[in-house]
């Protein structure tokens, strides 16, 4: 009894008071032990990059703020001898020359029209990317089918003036066509499989029709003033040509990544040398062959616009690098699905269009926005063959134009291209980081 | 009879003869056939009769002929009065010397940014993701006027050059002048002894391994090696009678002359590139060292096996079967891109022979099919050595 | 998939573009279209050079007016493709462009293994060099171990080669795909010389931080005589695009000017009544109005003031006639006569 009453002296009845972590440990102090100066060797790394950070900052700051220019008329506002200080960043210039390079030599008074055009693409953007948004298969529908056709006629001008030839053949092959489908159900029924003519002959009806007014309106003359592919400049060609390039290359990428992994060695191989063709050549001989080589491939009296040329050579090239990317999304995908859909007796391309490729295209999204990130990057090689993209139309000013000549305005240009370019690709590589992590969660074992 | 069989054959398969797999794999791989020999007979025909119509040279004659005009790097013998096919082959070198260099020292300093992205130090690690967020987010072309026009025109003309080490290095805005070393008579055995080199420290080396694996004592490979290499060419030198001499870089009228020198248009774009590179390098390589699980790092200490041990024995060649072929797809990259130099006169491929030579001929379609039948060539054959070295990084797995 | 391609590459083909037929009659394909077009440069002052709005003005691009007025009566109804050095010869030769008017140098191949033909002469240039004062030359011929800047695939490229390689003096060539670059990488100091065509040195000096800081050197080296070309096999284009030249000489010859173009209609000399189109049927031949003298000196003027106003003295370039000034002013600008 006394002896129990003895220990119990001994042990204590309430929690010893939690003591505070060293200080050491925690708060910045902690932190910074544990990042940056847990030994001797990361403390001088710290250093030096500490040291590297304020030189490029103060550099940088110094060049874009401090010494800048930020209004005038001409190049007298920018050189050195007329202001009295060395000029950093001749901000002045970029502002005078603004919607230059946005729009080129775009008319003037037509350049609404390219306003509308970019507006409406990005909103529609937008609305595709934000999920939950009301009507989203209805505006992904309108931004695949109607707006390219409505770029197109907002920034050309429409009214093409096509044959009457061209309408007579086209409408001929689509009698034929729906003829053709109409005949083989007709059968296909009298036979008495359950084929239903509606449902067959829906899809082709809906191409047809859409083609039909596709051609109605390119054709239609809505009183726009034309203007020529030559004018255009800027933000708008770099935005066409990536944007063309991508959504042209995607159903030929998938084609072609279907091809490279069918069952037929004909289409393999036909697939895998265009493929490889197009991926083993820099872009920069596309280029060239779609600038001085293609005319010499038409026939007589056929002639493409130069920026079309550009076009095609840019689709076909990112197509195959789309290929291997939809390719990568095919091989992801579990083999039981595939059998699943052809135990259910799906057919070749109902099992692709609604089994195999829904999953496969959803899972290589980030590898398409990067396809599509590369290609924004080289659609600044069109400068090269005399397109001038949003960096030719600013190496064209900084370059010719005497009227802004100064050293200021030179390095200006070009920091001003680079911020412009690295604010859309750095975007598009955040949205694609995104989607690959929500893309994760859902495979994750 | 003939009616017994077609009920046979209804019985078997009620296909009629247009859902049948085997018929339909065989029509559609026949229209393609067809479809694709069409496009390219019309694509040829096209070609002959526009270049017949319009009077334009064609047919590869013209690779006799003189070329005329001055090339300011050549890795070659070559004079204006040399040919266009010589031409061709200068341009290709300088494509291959560009594209080799780069892929040197963008896998360095890929690996190294790499690393860094992975310290436990957060400023290194920061830099190092500021680094490949901003380069790899602007296109290459603007990154190679950066460096040409802004950084190296920034260096002092020739009259005023940053001179090095003496004398000996000069740098200027027309290049860097290092010494150039001349092989005299007499200096094959240098080369002898440098090959004799190489080849004994393949052998000295096999053994070692052999020798270890047997026994489990080591030898210092390493030394071994550079005694090899290094030692046995100098050894050469020495005995032969000192045969080389070297020619340092004087100044002239105009420039420096003399000496061995790196013009500026092939730094930018060495620097342009590997820069470019490096950052989706560093992507790789961090990937690639994420995907080897930290278990493999734990069971390695378990083992006492020490850090720098750990890193190079059990790390990094898990980590390289997944860094190898995202790395091949780079390296190509990198050569491919150096076409970028027709932009800033560098005389590649497409500068020199898809540039200038195409302009003076005009034959546009023997030109480029030349250009990018090379490419296509170098793509290819990397392609091929990289599966062969993937292959065998995968066969060390069990 | 090539199906695919296909399909969208023709129907790219129907809808964007017009087809332009390449074919024989020019002409008449001008005609049907409405309008010229005409291949340019992508940019250098006095010969052809875009303001901010893309209105194209120089000497290369009063051709191409001219032919709008001697066609439509219209010297506007012609449009401008900007080519590069590369890309010009295929432009034509496909029939992309009517005619290229890109200050190009008449030259054997050109005119032989190329298939093209040149109409004629609007600029005798010949090639010069520009320095930097600083570096106390005077002459080409101290120039040997320079560095030495020019644009690729021109024939100043290899006019240089040849020159140098005649003397076995050493030098340097660092040859760029555009004009700008080579302005560009001449002002940074990669280079001691800039060469090409003297005309384009006079108008790129302009794009220099301090233009005064240079100097042209006084030798020229080559001849390079720049017109328009058409393509091979269809004359009558080519003598329109000819005589289109000759008129603006003669018109100069005889003191037509654009602001006396409407009293001089009625003047007695018969040359001029011809040029004008009151005597003779000169146009029809040429399967043009014979008006088309009168439209062309009227709208764009004889070849003096077309000079005078893109390349003359009084202009930023301030280029003397030189060899260029008629035969009769001591000059080698010689037009056959109209009658």
């Amino acid at each position: 009894m006394a002896g129990q009453s003895k220990i119990e002296a001994y042990i204590r009845t309430e929690m010893a008071p939690t003591m505070p972590p060293p200080a050491s440990t925690v708060g910045i102090v902690g932190w910074m032990r544990a990042n940056l100066f847990s030994d001797w060797i990361n403390t001088v790394l710290t250093l030096i990059g500490m040291y590297l950070v304020y030189i490029t900052l103060q550099t940088v700051i110094d060049w874009a703020f401090i010494r800048a220019v930020w209004t005038g008329e001409d190049n007298k506002a920018c050189l050195d001898k007329e202001v009295g200080f060395h000029v950093g960043a001749c901000w002045a210039f970029v502002g005078s020359k603004f919607s230059q390079f946005v729009y080129g030599r775009y008319p003037l008074e037509e350049r609404w029209r390219v306003d509308i055009t970019f507006l409406v693409g990005a909103v529609g953007l937008a609305w595709m990317i934000i999920e939950n948004a009301p009507y989203r298969k209805w505006v992904a529908i309108f931004m695949l089918a109607l707006f390219p056709l409505m770029a197109l006629i907002l920034l050309t001008g429409g009214n093409f003036e096509l044959s009457s030839g061209s309408w007579k053949a086209f409408s001929l092959l689509s009698i034929i066509a729906l003829v053709g489908v109409a005949f083989v159900g007709v059968r296909a029924q009298t036979k008495g499989s359950d084929f239903d003519l509606s449902t067959a002959l829906m899809i082709p009806a809906a191409i047809l029709a859409y083609i039909f007014l596709a051609y109605f309106l390119v054709d239609f003359d809505f009183g726009m003033a034309p203007v020529e592919t030559s004018q255009w400049g800027g933000l708008l060609v770099t935005l066409v040509v990536a944007i063309t390039g991508i959504v042209a290359s995607l159903p030929i990428g998938i084609l072609l990544a279907l091809g490279r992994r069918s069952e037929m060695p004909v289409v393999r191989m036909a697939s895998v040398i265009f493929i490889e063709f197009w991926r083993g050549v820099p872009l920069i001989t596309v280029l060239f062959m779609s600038s001085v080589m293609l005319p010499l491939f038409l026939p007589e009296g056929v002639n493409f616009d130069k920026l079309l040329r550009c076009l095609i050579g840019v689709a076909l090239f990112s197509a195959a690098y789309m290929a291997e990317v939809v390719r990568g999304g095919l091989q992801a995908i579990p083999k039981g699905q595939y059998e699943g859909a052809m135990a259910l007796g799906l057919p070749f391309w109902k099992m692709m269009g609604l089994i195999v490729l829904p999953q496969a295209l959803k899972l290589v999204i980030p590898g398409i926005v990067n396809t599509f990130i590369g290609l924004f990057k080289d659609t600044t090689l069109v400068l090269i063959i005399g397109l001038f993209d949003l960096l030719g139309i600013i190496q064209l000013n900084v370059t010719a134009d005497a009227k802004w000549f100064a050293p200021s305005v030179h390095n200006t240009g070009y920091v001003f291209a680079g911020l412009s370019f690295w604010i859309f690709c750095f975007g598009m590589s955040r949205y694609s980081i995104y989607m690959e992590n929500k893309l994760h969660t859902g495979h994750k074992r | 009879m003939s009616v017994e069989t077609q009920d046979v054959e209804s019985d078997g398969a009620k296909v009629p003869l247009w859902n049948d797999p085997k018929v339909r794999a065989l029509v559609s791989q026949a229209v393609l056939i067809g479809l694709v020999l069409w496009f390219g007979y019309e694509i040829v025909n096209n070609t002959f009769v526009n270049l017949e119509k319009r009077k334009i040279a064609s047919g590869f004659g013209f690779l006799n002929t003189t070329a005329s005009f001055g090339i300011i790097q050549t890795l070659v013998p070559y004079t204006e009065a040399s040919s266009y096919g010589r031409v061709f082959f200068v341009g290709l070198l300088n494509t291959l010397l560009i594209g080799g260099i780069g892929i040197v020292v963008a896998t360095m300093l890929g690996f190294l940014v790499g690393i860094m992205r992975l310290s436990k130090n957060w400023v290194v690690q920061k830099v190092a993701t500021v680094y490949v967020e901003t380069l790899r987010n602007i296109p290459l072309l603007l990154q190679i006027f950066f460096w040409y026009f802004g950084v190296l025109s920034a260096l002092p003309n020739a009259r005023n050059s940053l001179v090095l080490f003496g004398e000996t290095v000069f740098l200027n805005s027309r290049g860097l002048y290092l010494p150039k070393p001349i092989f005299e008579d007499g200096s094959g055995a240098i080369w002898i002894a440098l090959l004799v080199g190489i080849v004994a420290a393949f052998f000295v080396r096999r053994w070692a391994t052999k020798r270890q694996e047997a026994t489990g004592e080591q030898f210092p490979k390493f030394w071994a090696t550079v005694g090899l290499v290094l030692g046995l060419p100098f050894l050469a030198y020495l005995l032969s009678g000192l045969p080389v001499s070297v020619e340092y870089s004087t100044k002239g009228t105009f420039n420096l002359s003399g000496g061995l020198q790196v013009i500026p248009e092939f730094v930018a774009l060495l620097l342009a590139l590997s820069f470019y590179t490096a950052s989706f390098i560093a992507e790789i390589v961090r990937a690639g060292i994420l995907a080897v699980s930290h278990g493999q790092t734990e069971a390695a200490h378990a083992l006492g096996i020490k850090n720098s041990h750990t890193l190079r024995l059990v790390v990094i060649p898990q980590a390289l079967r997944v860094i190898i072929p995202p790395l091949t797809s780079q390296y190509l990259n990198l050569t491919k891109n150096s076409s970028l130099a027709v932009a800033i006169a560098y005389p590649d491929l497409v500068s020199v022979f898809a540039g200038t030579v195409l302009n003076q001929t005009g034959q546009a379609v023997e030109i480029l099919l030349m250009t990018m039948g090379v490419y296509l060539a170098i793509s290819l054959i990397t392609s091929m050595f990289m599966n062969w070295y993937n292959a065998k990084m995968a066969l060390a797995e069990r | 998939m090539k199906t695919k391609i296909l399909a969208i590459a023709a129907g790219a083909a129907i809808s964007m573009v017009a087809a332009q037929a390449a074919s024989a009659a020019t002409l008449d394909d001008i005609k049907k279209k409405g309008h010229v077009q005409c291949g340019v440069s992508q940019g250098l002052a006095g010969f052809s050079n875009p303001d901010d709005k893309g209105n194209w003005t120089g000497m290369d691009v009063d051709v191409c007016r001219a032919l709008g007025a001697a066609i439509f009566g219209d010297a506007t109804k012609a449009k401008y493709t900007a080519l590069s050095a590369k890309e010009r010869f295929t432009a034509l030769q496909s029939g992309e462009v009517d005619l290229l008017s890109r200050n190009t140098t008449w030259t054997a191949t050109r005119d032989t293994a190329l298939g093209l033909n040149f109409a004629g002469v609007n600029y005798y240039d010949g090639q010069g060099f520009m320095v930097r004062k600083s570096l106390g030359v005077t002459s080409a011929l101290q120039l040997a171990g320079a560095a030495i800047c020019t644009n690729t695939g021109t024939t100043t490229e290899l006019n240089v080669a040849d020159g140098f390689r005649a003397d076995k003096r050493r030098y340097e060539v660092v040859a760029f795909e555009k004009a700008d670059e080579v302005v560009q990488a001449y002002d940074k100091g990669r280079c001691d010389v800039y060469t090409t065509d003297a005309s384009g040195l006079y108008s790129q000096r302009l794009k220099l931080a301090n233009a005064d800081d240079h100097i042209v050197l006084p030798e020229i080296i080559s001849k390079e005589p720049l017109g328009p070309v058409v393509r091979q096999g269809d004359d009558q284009w080519f003598n329109l695009v000819k005589w289109t030249m000759y008129l603006m000489l003669n018109a100069e010859e005889l003191g037509v000017t654009s602001k006396n173009v409407d009293e001089m209609k009625s003047s007695g000399n018969p040359a001029v009544k011809r040029i004008l189109g009151v005597e003779g049927n000169f146009g029809e031949n040429l399967g043009v109005g014979n008006d088309w003298g009168y439209n062309i000196i009227k709208q764009v003027g004889n070849y003096g003031e077309v000079f005078d106003a893109n390349v003359g003295p009084d202009t930023p370039l301030g280029i003397a006639r030189g060899v260029n000034a008629l035969w009769s002013k001591g000059g080698i600008q010689y037009a056959p006569p109209i009658r």
